[in-house]
């Protein structure tokens, strides 16, 4: 008797659960769908906030980056696709020579955006943009060299020490 | 309500008597015009509910269906036919060449054959057997045949095994599906369809009175036992594709394939048709005893657009229990229709034979 008891408990048990599996997708029904129409919505189209559309090195008004030419980034690429040119140059005010950026090339047809480059950054150099559309007819337009001319990089602000009392 | 009698009588009188054609001839045009109106709809109506399937299983998940071809995606259905159309027809090396060939024919005729007897309308009933739910399972049951030697003859072991397990399927939901239309054959004491949907003048079988448990449990088993039959909603395993690479139609392309879909389609408008003729009361409308007002305005809606509605409802709550639902596998698949169906329609009868006679 106790296992007719069982089975029947069992059965209604079942069709429980398969009534809740069916108010889950009879609520989906009448969500908002989430389909974008691509070639038509270009204009309005926004992606999440983290998306790795191309990498681009912000310059601010004054056509100044923040790459300190460290090689960073070009060493924790995993197939070699940023390179960090840089030059000597001698700092006119202290007379030292420095290390500033020359050239920063990055192949796009290369790259698989893994992210390394941008986390490992120290001085929040490069950083990814939104554009996605990426496809071109020749392969050379792919090799992008991502300092402007002319740039060179903003001097960092000292902070100024705060007296304790 | 329009009874269709006077249409169909119309074209006979207008053969025989106008025209003067002998009887032979009249006979033969006019079985002509059925067969050719049976399997155009048959065609269009796979093409509706292949759009439909498209566009509602898109709804429950969140998505869009097709909306690129024409508006709204009418058109996908068209086009895709064409393009079934004019695929090439692969011929396997050492297959069994005519079963091969012959295979799709049979699952096709399964369902084209219940076509004949189901009551669309008042008066649009092409054959009216006495006994015509016997005949609905009889020749539903061709479709095995089909898919057994589609398996068989692909010479490919997967195929095989797709098959068998589909024929093992198909033949035990056979029994909880007929005993579930027996319930109801109880209940209306005969297995003529146009006298079952005539005896729901007052009432739906559903909603009769005391009998409504039964019927009820009996719709419900009918509804599952069915779609396993057709190798839909969580019972597709034959036919799986991440398990079994299509199963019983891999071998199968172009037209061929087109044949095995279609079919589908075609078994689960069928499963839904009966279900409605035999327990929501086929073409009849919604008659509640006693508002007589009310009975009246509903028999002006015509009788083709409550069955096609009816059917609507059902074919929807099967795309709501396939898209909702995980694949049963094999073992669970039989061992849910040995041990729990079979032996609640076997009870579910008993209690529609007591019903009947005490109350």
């Amino acid at each position: 008797m106790k296992s007719v008891i069982e089975y029947i408990k069992k059965i209604v048990v079942g069709i429980w659960n398969l009534m809740l599996g069916m108010k889950i997708t009879w609520i989906n029904l009448f969500r908002k769908k989430i389909t974008e129409q691509y070639p038509e919505n270009r204009d309005t189209q926004v992606m999440f906030e983290r998306f790795r559309g191309l990498l681009t090195m912000p310059h601010n008004a004054n056509n100044e980056h923040k790459c300190t030419a460290c090689g960073i980034c070009q060493m924790n690429c995993p197939n070699g696709t940023i390179q960090v040119i840089s030059k000597t140059e001698t700092d006119e005010a202290t007379g030292k020579s420095k290390k500033v950026l020359d050239q920063y090339l990055y192949n796009l047809g290369s790259c698989i955006f893994c992210d390394l480059c941008v986390q490992t950054c120290p001085s929040d150099a490069i950083a990814w943009s939104q554009k996605f559309e990426h496809s071109v007819f020749r392969r050379e337009i792919l090799l992008k060299q991502l300092n402007k001319p002319g740039s060179k990089m903003a001097e960092k602000v000292k902070p100024t020490t705060v007296e304790t009392k | 309500m329009f009874d269709f009698k006077i249409v169909t009588d119309w074209i006979d009188n207008l053969l025989r008597v106008q025209i003067g054609i002998p009887s032979f001839w009249t006979l033969a045009i006019e079985f002509i015009i059925v067969g050719v109106v049976f399997l155009s709809a048959y065609a269009v109506l796979a093409l509706i509910l292949i759009y439909v399937e498209r566009k509602i299983c898109a709804f429950f998940q969140c998505r869009i269906g097709p909306n690129r071809v024409g508006k709204w995606g009418l058109l996908q259905s068209i086009a895709d036919m064409i393009k079934i159309l004019l695929k090439e027809i692969i011929s396997i090396d050492r297959s069994d060449k005519f079963l091969f060939v012959l295979a799709p024919f049979f699952v096709i005729m399964g369902s084209i054959l219940t076509f004949a007897a189901l009551p669309f309308g008042k008066g649009l009933h092409a054959i009216d057997f006495n006994i015509g739910i016997f005949y609905l399972m009889a020749v539903s049951s061709l479709g095995i045949i089909g898919i057994l030697l589609a398996g068989w003859s692909s010479n490919n072991k997967y195929t095989l095994i797709g098959a068998m397990r589909s024929g093992a399927q198909l033949v035990s939901y056979e029994l909880s599906a007929a005993l579930a239309l027996m319930t109801v054959v109880v209940l209306s004491g005969t297995m003529q369809l146009s006298q079952i949907v005539e005896k729901q003048n007052t009432v739906w079988n559903i909603f009769h009175g005391f009998a409504a448990i039964p019927t009820f449990i009996a719709f419900i088993i009918y509804l599952i036992a069915g779609h396993a039959e057709t190798n839909r909603g969580p019972f597709d395993l034959p036919e799986a594709e991440s398990e079994l690479t299509a199963g019983y139609h891999t071998e199968y392309s172009g037209i061929t394939f087109g044949f095995y879909y279609l079919a589908e389609y075609m078994n689960m408008f069928i499963v839904a048709a009966i279900a409605t003729t035999v327990f929501l009361g086929g073409w009849m409308p919604l008659h509640i005893p006693g508002w007589g007002a009310f009975n009246h305005i509903m028999d002006y809606i015509p009788t083709v657009i409550w069955f096609f509605g009816k059917v609507a409802v059902c074919v929807f709550f099967a795309l709501w229990v396939r898209w909702t639902f995980p694949r049963l596998r094999i073992d669970q698949l039989l061992k849910f229709e040995w041990k729990i169906l079979m032996p609640i329609s076997l009870l579910n009868l008993l209690l529609m034979a007591l019903v009947v006679t005490l109350i």
